[in-house]
């Protein structure tokens, strides 16, 4: 006899049961929703399992990052109130003295802009100088010579033992410099450095007027020294001084941030991968769960309640949720160890890869969690299923609860909105992230409802059998149209931004071409070497772009309020960097062809007794909070000088040559101390390098930068990181891939009965071929197209409205993506359908029944 | 002996655009517990409608039925979802097993529903009961149109229902695999002391029951006496 519960209710296992039961028998189905998730879990896991192993590592080192537990800097020589306050902290157990400089080497003709670093002490303290020999580390300041960066050594074909001529001084070489505590490749690639002996600084005689010469002082502190308290206690004194301190605990947390910062945008283009997933994972369950109508009406026919019915297959997917999450954050965890690869020396540290528990709890949650959202939208039709459709009474498709669905979109963009506030911290740009997926995905979507009902209103009926039913296929009932355009569109979209973006930045970083832009600029020319300088470039039959005078000089007050009061102030409008920094000033009774008058009049008469009248650039108005008839007070050099804003210029940073944040007239700092700067322009590298060489050996305090180096290095950069984004956004693209194997092979039942029916008729496979080919290539070309075109939009205002800068995109995308993507579609496409066409139409019927 | 199943004025509308299409109208009839019934008539007559009505599947328009003493009107979709699965047994005519469900999986959910705990043993003397014990591991599209209906009888009577309705049990099978599928629901109706309610336009197969509704055009036309 059978014993009923009086509940009546099935158990929480039974659901269990039947989910795996059914979920067993249909294993193929969803083991490609489960791939839709795998690969934007795995692309998000690697992404923030690699951050915090980074982060970790770069907190674990960050003594042996800096090389010293604290150092007080600045770009002024110390006074007696900063010798003061070294001594109150027991002296510096190290000190340095570094600047940027030519340097030349003997028997060899190449010059190299360097950062010469004079280092006295046992600095670095933690960590150590790695260089080749290696006892060159111990030995070069008893031998008198130098460590020179290895990368030069390679370039310039030096061996240990070599000469080096830094200013007036010709050393050895002791060894090539592999890396040096408180150094980052990054910054080094454009200035190498260049360590020896803190003696032998004097002898260079590079130290004079406008160098640019930072003092570093280095100290080793007790154990239990609390180092954010020194920092706070100190920072005064040393501010109204022009220091600053700088503990190794804020130095790894800066790099930390600045790291950081990277690998938000990373998670981001991680996070597209994984929400294409989920439109995939929607677009099939939706299809799934029709099949399944059938099952749930019968169950509810057997006594099934509608919220069990839910929870079958709400189990289900979750179930394959945290299947693909498990499985994607293990590819996750295996793929942050191609990081190190992609990014070579960009990385500050050696990062030692461990499992995050936080990471992997993270990936698994989020496998469950968004397959389960994304589902949650189609799943609802097994609510309103009536246990009628068992009896062969076709009601028609019951009305879903427009309320639940609204519930459901908001409950999604919520989560994608709380989401990418985890990732960027910042709710203006999850914001706008969010706002930018929804517009992208609109878009899109509109482009594939527009391109339907375009085809239906505009039918071509003349066209010829094939090319028609090609056609029709797109805007059946159950068309696969707007999925696969989405899929497409966003993985496309994704590529060739990235192409477009890096155009942007190379575009603005570029001068190549342009005529009157100087690629070479001198700075610190001493007033007495002008003319010299000016006739060396002549005699070379290069010409000189400017030659502009350069006063150096510090804030003092603004409106009868001293920068010191202001430091004091804490309501103060004004940004805190301009309280120390140095201005360098120029003056000319001209705008030149970067600058254009926003406000005020450029007014150039001095009259004794009155305050100068000054130009100031747009950005200060901003960050200063200064307007037209302000009056401002400079420190030059100790004399206090007062002046008076006249006009406001638009000021045009992104070309390549020297602009001014502040421009005196003519008439006022004739005989103040100041040096020059000159520009000029070489054809290729050879002239540069020859124009290098004769400078360096006449005039070795003046220091060159040669923009046509930067830019390569510029390009180095780029090309590694864009490497990685690529890889991110991969991840999209095989996602786009999946997504669309998956609507492919959702369609292919409806697809094999047209084309049994269409054989059954008399089609011929030729024929069923073409149809099938024609309906992806329309697919293909009109949701890449639709991602380019989307991307170069998006890049266009990007370049704008962020980068101020006139764009011209590169034709890759066009070329490449588009037949490419094109042609990826059409084969996955055909070779899904080929088993199709190739088989009889009896034996397809009875396997695919079957 | 009681009414299992008394409906009054039963009838039954459904909209089309502005239009209002009337099934079934005026629908009285009572069955007692026990008995065999069958409910015939041609195409469109509002046969499976009526069924559906009388299982609780669906709301009527106007009128009430009461299944096994409660009025079904008056209960929500739970309430009638639980009432089925206690009491309901159904048979229909294209099996409708659940094709991702062995034959013994599919046997079993009726009484798993129920939280029963020797659901498989049940299951399994079911399906002896019905010949297939050997084929429990068969998922359905491995079974032939007349396995299957004997899979979807063993299901029907695997929660011993109080009532049993078949919806053209034969419609789907050839005349010997029919009269077989036939046999094994009357015997079981026998066994049991089920109710029998069947829809069907084989005048022959209603002919084995206790009592015939005719219907047409959505009202009763006539109700006769069978030969069993």
């Amino acid at each position: 006899m059978i014993e009923k519960n009086s509940t009546a209710k099935a158990s929480f296992s039974w659901l269990l049961k039947m989910a795996l039961r059914d979920g067993k028998a249909s294993g193929k189905k969803l083991g490609l929703f489960m791939a839709s998730i795998v690969l934007g879990i795995a692309a998000v896991v690697s992404i923030q399992s690699f951050g915090v192993n980074l982060k970790e590592n770069i907190a674990l080192q960050s003594k042996s990052l800096m090389g010293t537990d604290y150092k007080i800097d600045s770009n002024d020589a110390p006074n007696e109130r900063i010798i003061a306050v070294l001594d109150s902290l027991g002296g510096a157990d190290a000190r340095e003295i570094s600047f940027p400089s030519m340097v030349s080497f003997k028997g060899n003709e190449g010059t190299k802009l360097v950062q010469v670093r004079g280092i006295e002490g046992g600095f670095p303290f933690y960590g150590s100088i790695e260089t080749d020999p290696p006892a060159a580390a111990n030995s070069y300041k008893a031998e008198g010579g130098a460590l020179l960066d290895a990368t030069v050594m390679l370039q310039l074909n030096l061996k240990p033992g070599d000469s080096i001529n830094i200013g007036n001084i010709t050393i050895p070489i002791s060894g090539s410099l592999v890396s040096i505590p408180g150094s980052t490749a990054v910054f080094s690639s454009v200035a190498p450095p260049v360590v020896l002996s803190y003696d032998l600084i004097e002898k260079t005689e590079l130290v004079q007027m406008g160098s640019r010469v930072k003092y570093d002082f280095y100290f080793v502190a007790e154990e239990e020294l609390d180092l954010r308290k020194l920092r706070t206690d100190l920072r005064p004194t040393l501010q109204q001084n022009n220091y600053s301190i700088d503990t190794h605990v804020s130095s790894s947390e800066r790099l930390g941030r600045r790291f950081d910062n990277f690998g938000k945008f990373l998670n981001l283009v991680a996070f597209i991968a994984l929400l294409l997933g989920c439109v995939g994972i929607a677009s099939a369950i939706h299809i799934y769960i029709k099949e399944k109508l059938k099952a749930v009406a019968i169950l509810k026919c057997l006594g099934a309640t509608k919220r069990q019915t839910f929870s079958i297959y709400l189990l289900q997917i979750a179930g394959i949720g945290l299947l693909g999450g498990v499985i994607g954050t293990v590819l996750g965890l295996g793929l942050q160890q191609l990081f190190p690869l992609f990014l070579g020396d960009l990385l500050p540290v050696d990062v030692e890869i461990t499992f995050s528990t936080q990471v992997i709890f993270m990936g698994i949650l989020l496998g469950v969690f968004m397959s389960v959202l994304f589902a949650l939208y189609p799943l609802m039709n097994t609510l309103y299923v009536s246990p009628l459709q068992a009896l062969r009474v076709d009601e028609g498709a019951s009305e879903k609860s427009r309320f639940a669905g609204l519930m459901v979109l908001l409950g999604i963009f919520v989560f994608i909105f709380l989401f990418s506030y985890w990732l960027l911290g910042d709710v203006t740009y999850s914001l706008a992230f969010v706002l930018g997926i929804l517009i992208t995905f609109s878009i899109l979507a509109g482009v594939a409802h527009l391109f339907m009902r375009a085809i239906k209103r505009f039918f071509p009926t003349s066209w010829g059998f094939v090319a028609r039913q090609s056609l029709l296929n797109l805007f059946r009932p159950q068309n696969q149209t707007l999925i696969l355009i989405l899929a497409i569109g966003v993985g496309t979209f994704l590529i060739s931004t990235l192409y477009f973006t890096k155009d942007v930045l190379l575009a603005q970083a570029s001068l190549e071409s342009q005529e009157n832009t100087p690629n070479i600029i001198l700075l610190d020319v001493q007033s007495d070497q002008q003319q010299a300088v000016e006739a060396m470039i002549s005699d070379k039959n290069l010409p000189v772009i400017e030659n502009m005078p350069i006063v150096t000089m510090r804030l003092h007050a603004i409106n009868e309020k001293t920068v010191n009061e202001m430091r004091r102030d804490t309501t103060r409008t004004i940004d805190r960097w301009l309280l120390n920094h140095e201005f360098r000033v120029s003056y000319r009774n001209e705008l030149t062809i970067a600058e254009t008058l926003v406000n005020g009049e450029w007014n150039t008469t001095v009259k004794d007794g009155e305050p100068v009248p000054i130009s100031i650039s747009d950005n200060l108005v901003r960050d200063a909070a200064l307007e037209v008839g302000d009056d401002v007070y400079f420190n030059v050099q100790g004399v206090i000088l007062h002046t008076r804003v006249s006009s406001v210029r638009e000021v045009d940073w992104s070309r390549a040559q020297m602009n001014f944040m502040v421009v005196f007239p003519e008439g006022v700092l004739e005989d103040a101390p100041q040096f020059r700067v000159i520009t000029a322009q070489t054809p290729d590298a050879a002239a540069s390098a020859q124009l290098q060489q004769a400078i360096v050996m006449e005039f070795p305090n003046v220091t060159i930068i040669d923009i046509r180096q930067i830019l390569t290095v510029v390009e180095g950069i780029l090309e590694k990181i864009s490497w990685l984004i690529n890889f991110m956004a991969f991840f999209s693209i095989f996602t786009g891939i999946i997504v669309l194997l998956g609507a492919v092979r959702t369609s292919k039942y409806q697809r094999i009965r047209e084309s049994v029916l269409l054989r059954t008729l008399g089609a011929q496979s030729r024929q069923i071929l073409k149809i099938t080919a024609l309906e992806y290539f329309y697919l293909g070309v009109l949701g890449s197209l639709s991602g380019i075109l989307l991307s170069l939009g998006g890049s266009q205002l990007l370049a704008w409205w962020v980068f101020e800068t006139p764009f011209v995109p590169s034709w890759v995308p066009f070329l490449v993506l588009l037949p490419g993507i094109t042609i990826l579609v059409l084969a996955i496409g055909l070779s899904n359908s080929m088993s199709v066409i190739k088989s009889p139409p009896l034996e397809v019927l009875r396997r695919e029944g079957s | 002996m009681a009414k299992i199943l008394n409906i009054e004025h039963l009838g039954k509308t459904y909209r089309s655009g502005t239009r209002e299409i009337s099934v079934l109208e005026d629908i009285s009839f009572s069955i007692e517990e026990g008995e065999t019934y069958s409910i015939v008539g041609p195409s469109g007559s509002g046969k499976t409608t009526l069924l559906g009505l009388c299982a609780g599947l669906d709301q009527p328009s106007s009128g009430s039925v009461h299944l096994c003493g409660s009025e079904l009107s008056a209960m929500t979709e739970d309430a009638r979802a639980l009432l089925r699965n206690q009491k309901v047994g159904f048979v229909f005519q294209n099996f409708q097993l659940l094709p991702t469900l062995t034959a013994l999986e599919n046997v079993v959910v009726p009484i798993e529903l129920q939280g029963i705990k020797n659901a498989a043993k049940v299951g399994m003397d079911l399906l002896d009961k019905v010949g297939l014990a050997d084929r429990f591991h068969h998922y359905p599209s491995q079974l032939s149109g007349g396995e299957q209906q004997r899979v979807a009888v063993a299901r029907a009577f695997s929660n011993n229902p109080s009532i049993l309705f078949a919806d053209e049990p034969t419609g789907n099978l050839d005349t010997t695999t029919g009269e077989k599928i036939v046999e094994l629901l009357f015997n079981l109706n026998k066994e049991r002391g089920t109710t029998l309610v069947i829809v069907t336009h084989d005048l022959e197969l209603a002919q084995k029951t206790q009592t015939i509704l005719k219907l047409k055009g959505g009202r009763i036309a006539a109700k006769e006496k069978g030969i069993a």
